[in-house]
């Protein structure tokens, strides 16, 4: 399970830094094939995708993409999909900045449990979760019905804001979520830290919001970012449920505008790169301010 | 102290271990087509083993299996490219970023991309076929081999960005030690460099094979249902027929799968004991 979790740990799309060896002249040619091939595979389906949406019967164009803005059900669903981002990001964070700390600093014989239900996730597909969940739900007609427990069941469920999804979501990013905290309370000496607050008197929720979130800036930013790639792209648990969110959209116009879903995946592709690229922007920061 | 970890464990108790056992109570229950009294039973957990379902299981591991190797050993070979390419720093850079994009960049986007490119009207179809006049050569995007292609495009990123920090630990003295020693590079990788490398490696591509075997957005926007994946087929067990008792087979497929998994999980943690044991 451990290398499992050192795997997750490289998941989060953060380049480091420590150079390797040289390689030796002349050994391996089998590098610039490895190189070209996998180029090509990778640049293809991009390349391939933009001509796709841009070619018109006289040339050349970039009306697909101003359609997109105005495009039936589009604002609706992104929005829908950016709303549902934020508040599984809060969520998220709030279940997870003080779990993390406590574990670290005042439970460490947790450690090991709390490790092993945020990779859960992880490895279980989540069709298989968002099956569960729908049963659990049917239990409000079939057995609660005129609760309010019932009424807390159909609130959940509400089309325009489905609130199940955020729950569910948070669920989904706790590996990355966890993986990105925990490495920030590691890196930074937060036990001399919240000890010295504590000395000087200062509250466990104090100490939380004047210690360790700014100590854990970056984490967090990279915890928020990761979490809201994932739930702009999250298609199977929005779909099994019955909600339109950002992706199911790209499904449901795909049919009718072809061109209109591919140039909407391009976008999200790029969208995809400036996070990221905001992300390893922040930890080069970091790292340069840590040597100096 | 303990309260303060209390929301963690009762938030996963609710919304990942709770669905989890309802699923593995609720798929031995049947409903009475008639009466729809509720009952315990076995049929769909029995039904799930036999004909289409026993088919779209076997299709999810192949295909899992072999994508998670495949995109194991590429991912590998490009982490290893990569590090060791003179003047590299630009091109490790420029495939670490790409890495981390790409591994995230998976769904229903992807699967658009795909059919924009080798789809029936994709850029690629049309140029093969109209302007080379060569064609696909059998070869089909909406098929059990379109998917594989489809999923390294994912997978082998995210085995780049899972194993490089364990390419980066495997330290430079080693190398050097063994070639003092008179040891050819094969004898490194047998002796030195594989045993180190073989738990993440082998970590790694379990990650893989989790993620190709769960994938359903893809499979759904690209072949629908008619390629025999686990996945697809609990979706149109809870939507596609009306018929009493499909609710409760789509339960019972996602025990299924959920119990493939903890096997697999099972069989991955005794490989790891033996590779410690062998190392240590």
């Amino acid at each position: 399970m451990t290398a499992l979790a050192e795997a997750v740990a490289g998941a989060g799309g953060v380049a480091p830094g420590t150079p390797a060896r040289r390689g030796r002249r002349g050994a391996g040619a089998w590098r610039y094939a490895v190189l070209i091939v996998l180029g090509v595979y990778f640049l293809v389906p991009i390349a391939a995708s933009v001509w796709f949406t841009i070619r018109e019967r006289d040339g050349v164009s970039l009306e697909t993409y101003a359609e997109i803005p105005g495009a039936e059900g589009f604002a609706e669903a992104f929005t829908r999909s950016l709303a549902l981002a934020g508040l599984t990001v809060v969520i998220a964070l709030v279940l997870m900045v003080p779990t993390v700390v406590l574990v670290n600093l005042r439970l460490p014989r947790l450690r090991t449990t709390v490790e092993l239900l945020t990779l859960m996730p992880l490895i279980l597909p989540p069709i298989a979760l968002v099956v569960g969940v729908r049963s659990v739900l049917a239990w409000a007609p079939d057995y609660f019905f005129g609760t309010p427990l019932a009424e807390a069941f159909f609130a959940l469920q509400e089309p325009a804001l489905p609130w199940i999804l955020v729950f569910v979501y948070v669920v989904l990013a706790l590996p990355f979520v966890y993986r990105a905290l925990d490495a920030g309370v590691r890196g930074a000496d937060l036990r001399t830290l919240t000890e010295a607050a504590r000395n000087l008197g200062a509250s466990w929720p104090r100490v939380l919001v004047s210690v360790v979130l700014p100590v854990l800036r970056t984490s967090v930013l990279n915890a928020s970012f990761l979490t809201l790639a994932l739930v702009m792209g999250e298609y199977t648990i929005a779909v099994i449920l019955g909600f339109e969110t950002f992706p199911t959209w790209i499904v449901r116009i795909s049919g009718s505008q072809p061109q209109l879903s591919v140039a909407v995946s391009v976008l999200s592709l790029v969208v995809t790169w400036l996070l990221l690229l905001m992300i390893s922007a922040l930890d080069r920061r970091r790292g340069t301010k840590e040597s100096t | 102290m303990l309260l303060g970890a209390l929301p963690f464990f009762l938030y996963v108790a609710v919304f990942l271990l709770l669905p989890i056992g309802v699923l593995a109570v609720e798929a031995f229950r049947a409903t009475d087509p008639v009466t729809f009294e509720e009952t315990w039973s076995t049929d769909s957990v029995r039904a799930i083993t036999e004909g289409p379902y026993r088919r779209a299981y076997v299709g999810s591991l192949q295909l899992s299996l072999i994508t998670a190797v495949l995109g194991a050993v590429l991912g590998l070979a490009l982490a290893v490219a990569i590090l060791r390419a003179r003047r590299g720093r630009l091109l490790r850079r420029l495939v670490l970023t790409a890495s981390g994009v790409l591994a995230n960049f998976g769904g229903i986007p992807l699967a658009f991309a795909f059919i924009a490119t080798i789809g029936t009207s994709g850029v690629v179809t049309a140029l093969l076929t109209d302007t080379l006049g060569l064609g696909l050569g059998g070869f089909t995007l909406y098929s059990m081999a379109g998917l594989a292609l489809v999923y390294l495009y994912f997978l082998i990123p995210l085995m780049v960005l899972t194993i490089i920090p364990a390419l980066e630990a495997l330290r430079p003295q080693w190398r050097e030690a063994s070639d003092n020693l008179g040891a050819t590079g094969w004898q490194y990788w047998r002796h030195v460099g594989g045993p180190v490398l073989a738990p993440p490696v082998i970590g790694a591509t379990m990650l893989l094979f989790a993620s190709a075997f769960a994938a359903y957005a893809t499979a759904d926007a690209l072949v629908g249902s008619t390629v025999p994946l686990a996945p697809l087929q609990i979706a149109n067990a809870l939507s596609g027929d009306v018929l009493v008792g499909s609710e409760n087979r789509g339960k019972a497929l996602a025990l299924g799968m959920v119990v493939l998994v903890g096997l697999v999980m099972v069989f991955y943690a005794w490989v790891q004991r033996r590779t410690q044991r062998w190392l240590a």
